[in-house]
């Protein structure tokens, strides 16, 4: 550690810790929540899909473009 | 190999049936990349980049805030040339990378902001100040939530798709604005950081870990927009039968029910 003297003097970043910590706390949340958004919205596309070829049937799910229900897309 | 069979390799890819799983391969190891590159670029941030003479240690916000102000401007550009693409060759593809993009440079945008409001105040006295930088980049933040919800409202895909193009071309313009505002106009935020003309103003250690976030944060962005295309794929190639195939391999992963 050649830059710092302790743990408790990197944690208080030369007294600037809210505005650095803030800083790469709000990045790495938000990081992870857009990872956690885009795998869950491949498992619940994939589910639903499933559902939505099984009702209209596998065989005519290819033509039943025109009575297909509207899909809901989340991020 | 002659000429024609060539360019179809090239253009392999941009089907829809070629390229999902493609990005499905190739997107993990961008994740693993990301990773990687986030460890190395923390450590050479804030274990070997030398405390800042003039600011102290609060300058450290650099190791984000600029990576992620770069990416924002970026993210907007490539969208702006996937629009294009769409919009002069037809190609479906092009729409959803364009709007696969949309997310993440939204992020990224805020992220910037955010960041910069939090090293502002210590350095400047003040969280946000209405100068050309900050305010071009908050309307850039803005073009990102208009191009969202204009192609999430839109109905029809077709309509969609090409509405949001326009919005993205037309947005496109701010780029540069934002980018060079710290030239044209006299503002309280500092010039460019980095300059292919000049010789960097900031130890190399510093510029090094500023480099390495950035590329974490490429790829990041290269893995979760792979991620998210992959999904709109599937929806909008529902119809298909190579999507069929794909949602019974699915099912049959998860034991047969769904």
């Amino acid at each position: 550690m050649a830059q710092w003297e302790s743990w408790s003097a990197f944690w208080d970043m030369g007294g600037a810790a809210f505005f650095v910590w803030g800083s790469y706390g709000v990045t790495f949340a938000l990081m992870a929540l857009e990872l956690v958004l885009v795998l869950r919205r491949r498992k619940d596309t994939v589910t639903r899909l499933l559902r939505w070829r099984r009702a209209v049937g596998k065989d005519s799910a290819r033509k039943a473009g025109a009575s297909v229900p509207v899909m809901e897309s989340e991020t | 190999m002659n000429a024609p069979e060539r360019s179809r390799s090239l253009f392999r890819f941009a089907a829809p049936h070629n390229f999902y799983p493609l990005a499905g391969r190739l997107a993990p190891w961008f994740a693993a990349a990301a990773l990687i590159l986030t460890f190395a670029g923390l450590w050479l941030g804030f274990f070997v980049a030398p405390t800042d003479a003039t600011q102290g240690q609060v300058y450290r916000v650099i190791f984000i805030h600029v990576p992620a102000a770069w990416m924002s401007m970026f993210i907007y550009l490539v969208m702006a040339f996937w629009s294009a693409v769409g919009l002069v060759m037809n190609t479906r593809l092009s729409f959803v990378m364009s709007q696969a993009l949309a997310p993440t440079g939204a992020m990224f945008c805020f992220v910037a902001l955010w960041t910069g409001a939090l090293w502002g105040k210590p350095t400047w006295g003040a969280y946000w100040v209405w100068d050309a930088r900050l305010t071009s980049q908050l309307l850039l933040l803005f073009l990102y939530f208009g191009f969202i919800a204009l192609t999430r409202a839109i109905e029809d895909p077709r309509r969609a798709d090409r509405a949001g193009a326009i919005i993205a071309l037309v947005g496109a313009v701010n780029v540069p604005i934002i980018y060079f505002s710290v030239q044209w106009w006299n503002t309280l935020h500092q010039g460019a950081s980095v300059s292919l003309t000049k010789a960097p103003s900031m130890a190399t250690t510093m510029l090094a870990g500023m480099l390495v976030m950035a590329i974490a944060a490429w790829m990041y962005t290269i893995a979760v927009v792979l991620w998210r295309a992959r999904s709109m794929i599937l929806e909008r190639e529902r119809h298909t039968e190579w999507v069929g195939a794909v949602l019974e391999r699915e099912a049959q992963l998860k034991g047969g029910r769904a």
